[in-house]
């Protein structure tokens, strides 16, 4: 019949693989990010300008800093994140990427690894690498201070992950902020709690190792099941949308 | 008559509190242009998005190749292509770039041949043009040109005449028509007056909806 002799366009049997796809969303969120550059830097002065008030708001007396620097350096860089999480799928929600995102034939929760590991690329990391400095500021030791940057490493990616899912979730409402806060903070908690337990035992002499056993198991945890969540609740926002 | 591509039983759509649609049931065969039909706000796009995955409010069965959509979610993405009211385009990003990516997660393809695609659009000479200084229409022809490189068997194109100048559309529906000779099949809503030989139709529209 005539159906046999025209060409006839194959269905697709190999698609691109999952580790493929992640690198180019990773590259292209990447990328993003460098031509808007306020956007970087957005989060890392709100943790500069919130640790440097500190010393003047409260009081500048060494051992007042010294006790509680490492607790400012922690709820600032918790706060900075929580700040720049709005950021993650919205833009992509406004303009369509975010549906061409989850048509992708690749497992969704692999791609939304991708893309909050770009995200705690351009927030966490440049976070933990501002930290000696901001350390030195608050009277921190050399040992507080390796400690300090070590739990922030490990604690940092957990904190982009979690609020992954609370940014997922609120996608669709039009002022997201107050609710995103609210849901996330609770979870941020214990994070905080172990984050600024580890530096304090590390202060007093003790030994770190299950405190930092401890932070690694919540990056494994947060690692192994919050890109499915968040990539759940993108499809319940994009259903809605 | 080859074996559909996408098939939907009893398909229905409430939103609001309003049906959409009931009993809804079509197929869409490989070699057709099927057209959905509707005054605003009768679900054209919700359909769109039902079809394509993105919208799960819905009851009925949707079939791709005779097996439950739901079963074979990642072969049907593999073989389908969506564009929809928001072209996914990235403004911070030139056409270039912005294809590249859209292209590196279902089919990679040399710099040439993506060239090739945008200057088939008409966008020679804006290949490195950061996308939020080109027009709405040239946007949305960035997105459009991926159709001129897309081999997935069915394209879900939601409005896609929008912006786009009158050369442009002729030459879209040329694109489309030779695309269902070739046998991909093409499901379209479009407000404008589409004049292709065995077009199909979806109307829908009073809650309930016939099918031609």
């Amino acid at each position: 019949m005539n159906a046999d002799a025209r060409p006839v366009i194959k269905p697709i049997r190999n698609g691109v693989g999952a580790f493929a796809a992640m690198k180019a969303v990773f590259a292209r969120d990447l990328k993003v990010a460098f031509r808007q550059k306020q956007d970087l830097l957005n989060p890392l002065l709100f943790f500069v300008m919130v640790v440097s008030l500190f010393p003047l708001g409260v009081s500048p007396e060494v051992s007042f800093l010294r006790e509680a620097g490492a607790g400012i350096l922690w709820v600032a860089a918790l706060l900075s994140v929580l700040l720049s999480l709005d950021h993650l799928f919205r833009h992509d929600f406004d303009d369509g990427t975010l549906e061409q995102l989850v048509l992708q034939p690749q497992p969704l929760f692999l791609l939304v690894l991708a893309k909050t590991l770009a995200h705690w690329m351009l927030t966490g990391l440049p976070l933990v690498l501002l930290t000696p400095v901001l350390g030195v500021m608050v009277h921190q030791e050399g040992n507080s201070i390796a400690v300090l940057c070590l739990t922030l490493l490990i604690g940092t990616p957990v904190l982009s992950l979690i609020g992954a899912i609370g940014a997922a979730l609120t996608l669709g409402l039009r002022s997201a902020g107050v609710l995103l806060s609210l849901l996330i903070i609770p979870l941020y908690i214990p994070v905080l709690i172990f984050g600024t337990g580890t530096v304090a035992a590390a202060a007093d002499g003790a030994s770190v190792g299950a405190y930092v056993a401890l932070m690694a198991a919540f990056l494994v945890l947060a690692v192994t099941l919050a890109p499915f969540a968040a990539a759940a609740a993108l499809r319940i926002s994009l259903s809605n949308g | 008559m080859s074996e559909p591509l996408l098939q939907a039983v009893n398909l229905q759509c409430e939103r609001d509190e309003r049906v959409l649609f009931r009993n809804l049931s079509f197929s869409i065969v490989p070699g057709t242009v099927t057209r959905v039909e509707g005054p605003n706000g009768s679900g054209k796009t919700t359909l769109l998005r039902i079809l394509a995955g993105l919208n799960d409010a819905w009851s009925g069965d949707l079939k791709w190749c005779g097996e439950p959509r739901s079963s074979v979610r990642e072969e049907f993405q593999r073989n389908m292509l969506y564009l929809g009211h928001r072209p996914g385009i990235k403004s911070l990003l030139t056409p270039m770039e912005n294809l590249r990516a859209l292209m590196a997660a279902r089919r990679p393809m040399p710099d040439d041949v993506l060239r090739q695609a945008l200057a088939g659009t008409g966008l020679s000479g804006f290949e490195n043009v950061p996308c939020r200084n080109l027009s709405a229409g040239q946007q949305r022809r960035v997105a459009l040109a991926r159709l001129l490189i897309a081999d997935e068997p069915l394209w879900l194109l939601d409005e896609v005449f929008t912006a786009i100048d009158a050369d442009g559309v002729n030459a879209i529906e040329t694109l489309l028509q030779q695309r269902a000779a070739e046998g991909g099949a093409v499901v379209v809503t479009t407000h404008h007056d589409l004049r292709m030989d065995g077009m199909k139709k979806i109307v829908l529209g009073g809650g309930a909806a016939d099918e031609c």
